[in-house]
């Protein structure tokens, strides 16, 4: 294959991964940007919605279609229930105090880890993709359910974007962000916006999760590598801005496809790592956040 | 010093010794490494409890003692001591060296960078894997693993050079907690504006920390390559930053003896609770979760809290 097609073809792939970076990622910018709480346990919020689905497709009979499209609306809604438990459990008697809550949300991460191990078992799982052909090109044959993975993830975050910047329920939310207080004297309830962010943010990762499944298997370890992309997109696009987070997806899953492709995957994290690293340092707001945090 | 702080840790140190005759052998095994573990836990105790200072990378200074001496012990004829020594240093050198631009930032940027060097750190040991196995790791050989003459594959000689090391790292953590430098440390902990009005360096007395901390912290490192002969790059994942903090919230942030409490108490919770499952992992999360809820002054905290103001 020549250079350019094979080009192309690492784009794609990245197009795919930025899709459900930007997913994930925004979920975890979403509650880092109203709650101030930085969550560990985003990649086990992530390994649920795979898990979630591959139970979905074991136990509900019928075309893989339409028990993915259950999968797709169900699993969401059980994470962000499980978020919303653990942040009434938790986090809101922790007072939402940063180091406190990292400390938490370690702990969770480990009781997830380890609830999948026991209850899912430690093998990789295939699910089903719900579509299958083939979008041949004249230099290689392109798995169509990948570019529907790309769709999809755009149409959700037209919505997220839509939801909040729209509705009602969005303008609570940055009016939480913007002052807790000044929001809980006009009688906003701020213990049920948390409780709803935390859970919007975990059901963003579900979702990213359940679209690529398909491609990857689900398997109890698999949430490592999300969160830390994740981690890395939210500090470059600037903790707590949406906008750049959905930015630094583009990029760093467009970068992250095409480097892979021609280099060695570790020595690409590696050196993605140290720069993220050095960045925070140097820039603590990130590249496009406008105020230090 | 007054006398009672003095006996309470002299007993401490004691009662470990009498362990080595009285323990039956099962348990005398996991006495060694559990040392071992709170030298690593009193290093983290450093950073942590006295100074405030939370990283999520400790295991980066762990790890860089644990190669610096398993890769001098496994592939130079040096000395054992020369290996032993490697870890301290090489902890230490690396703690200044992250520290001296890590410490630009703080709280959950902080916590984040020290993350990520360490995350750096592991995925470096795996792409060397022509020289560190990766995973796998090394297993250093017997003939490699002697300090002045003494065999420390050997049971009883390695209980007692981990309760030596063990006891060295404990008198200086005591003279530090006790020292100007400690109570300065604690001051930044307390409120660091303050303490800058007051003329002290934040930066430079957090440095100072941090590289007490990762030499202690290496000096564990180091000492688990050579008293158990294996160097592997799970000793340097991210579980391994979490451990000390564990260990530190359950024995109680901020005390000298609370570090081994907490290890001690960790170890056999989770061995205990092996018998019953194999979710160990559980048993982590879930002392973490309760820890930070209900009691995040940790074992010898809450006893300070209430009965006894005086422990250091």
């Amino acid at each position: 294959m020549d250079f350019g097609p094979f080009l192309l073809l690492a784009v794609m792939e990245g197009l795919v991964s930025a899709a459900v970076l930007a997913l994930t990622a925004s979920g975890l910018s979403l509650v880092f940007g109203i709650m101030r709480v930085v969550n560990v346990a985003h990649g086990e919020f992530f390994m649920l919605g795979a898990v979630l689905a591959w139970f979905v497709s074991q136990f509900v009979p019928g075309p893989a279609a339409l028990s993915f499209a259950l999968a797709l609306i169900l699993c969401p809604l059980v994470v962000g229930l499980l978020a919303a438990i653990a942040d009434w459990a938790v986090l809101k008697r922790l007072n939402y105090e940063p180091e406190a809550t990292i400390v938490a949300t370690i702990g969770i991460l480990y009781i997830l880890q380890q609830a999948a191990l026991s209850l899912f078992g430690p093998d990789a799982r295939p699910v089903p993709a719900p579509v299958d052909f083939r979008v041949q090109l004249p230099w290689f044959g392109y798995a169509g359910y990948k570019l529907v993975v790309v769709a999809a993830a755009a149409m959700i975050l037209t919505l997220l974007w839509v939801v909040l910047s729209r509705s009602r329920a969005g303008l609570i939310m940055r009016a939480t962000q913007e002052d807790r207080d000044m929001a809980r004297a006009f009688g906003i309830n701020v213990d049920r916006v948390y409780a709803g962010v935390f859970a919007l943010g975990a059901a963003l990762a579900a979702m990213a999760a359940v679209l690529v499944v398909p491609i990857t298997q689900a398997h109890y370890l698999m949430g490592g590598d999300p969160l830390l992309l994740s981690f890395i997109t939210v500090i470059i696009g600037g903790l707590g801005s949406l906008r750049g987070t959905l930015i630094a997806a583009i990029v760093i899953g467009l970068t992250d496809g095409i480097v892979s492709t021609f280099f060695a995957p570790t020595l690409a994290r590696i050196v993605a790592t140290l720069a993220v690293a050095l960045i925070l340092v140097v820039r603590p707001q990130g590249l496009f956040g406008r105020t230090a945090p | 010093m007054t006398a009672r702080i003095l006996w309470t840790h002299v007993g401490a140190l004691a009662a470990l010794l009498a362990a080595h005759v009285l323990l039956p052998a099962y348990h005398h095994g996991n006495l060694a490494r559990i040392m071992v573990l709170a030298i690593y836990a009193t290093g983290y105790n450093i950073a942590f409890g006295y100074t405030g200072l939370l990283s999520l990378g400790h295991a980066l200074f762990f790890g860089a003692g644990l190669y610096a001496a398993g890769l001098t012990a496994y592939y130079t004829g040096l000395p054992g001591w020369l290996a032993l020594l490697a870890g301290p240093v090489a902890g230490g050198a690396v703690a200044l060296a992250l520290g001296s631009f890590a410490l630009r930032t703080a709280g959950v940027a902080f916590m984040i960078v020290t993350l990520m060097f360490a995350q750096a750190f592991h995925l470096a040991i795996l792409y060397l894997g022509r020289w560190t196995r990766g995973d796998e790791g090394l297993v250093i050989a017997r003939a490699s693993r002697q300090l002045f003459g003494l065999d420390l594959a050997d049971g009883s000689v390695r209980f007692l050079v981990a309760w030596a090391l063990f006891a060295l790292t404990m008198v200086a953590a005591l003279i530090i907690a006790r020292s100007g430098l400690g109570r300065v440390m604690v001051a930044m902990r307390e409120n660091e504006e303050r303490s800058r009005m007051l003329g002290y360096d934040p930066y430079m007395t957090k440095l100072i920390a941090l590289g007490l901390s990762g030499a202690m912290s290496g000096l564990a490192g180091g000492a688990y390559a050579l008293l158990f002969g294996y160097v592997g790059a799970s000793l340097a994942s991210v579980q391994y930053s979490i451990l000390p903090l564990l260990y530190v919230l359950l024995g109680g942030a901020g005390t000298v003896l609370g570090p081994l409490i907490g290890t001690v108490a960790m170890f056999y919770l989770i061995d205990l609770a092996s018998n019953v499952t194999d979710a160990h992992q559980l048993v982590t999360g879930a002392a973490l979760v309760l820890l930070i809820l209900f009691a995040p002054r940790g074992i010898l905290g809450s006893i300070r809290d209430r009965f006894a103001r005086w422990i250091p």
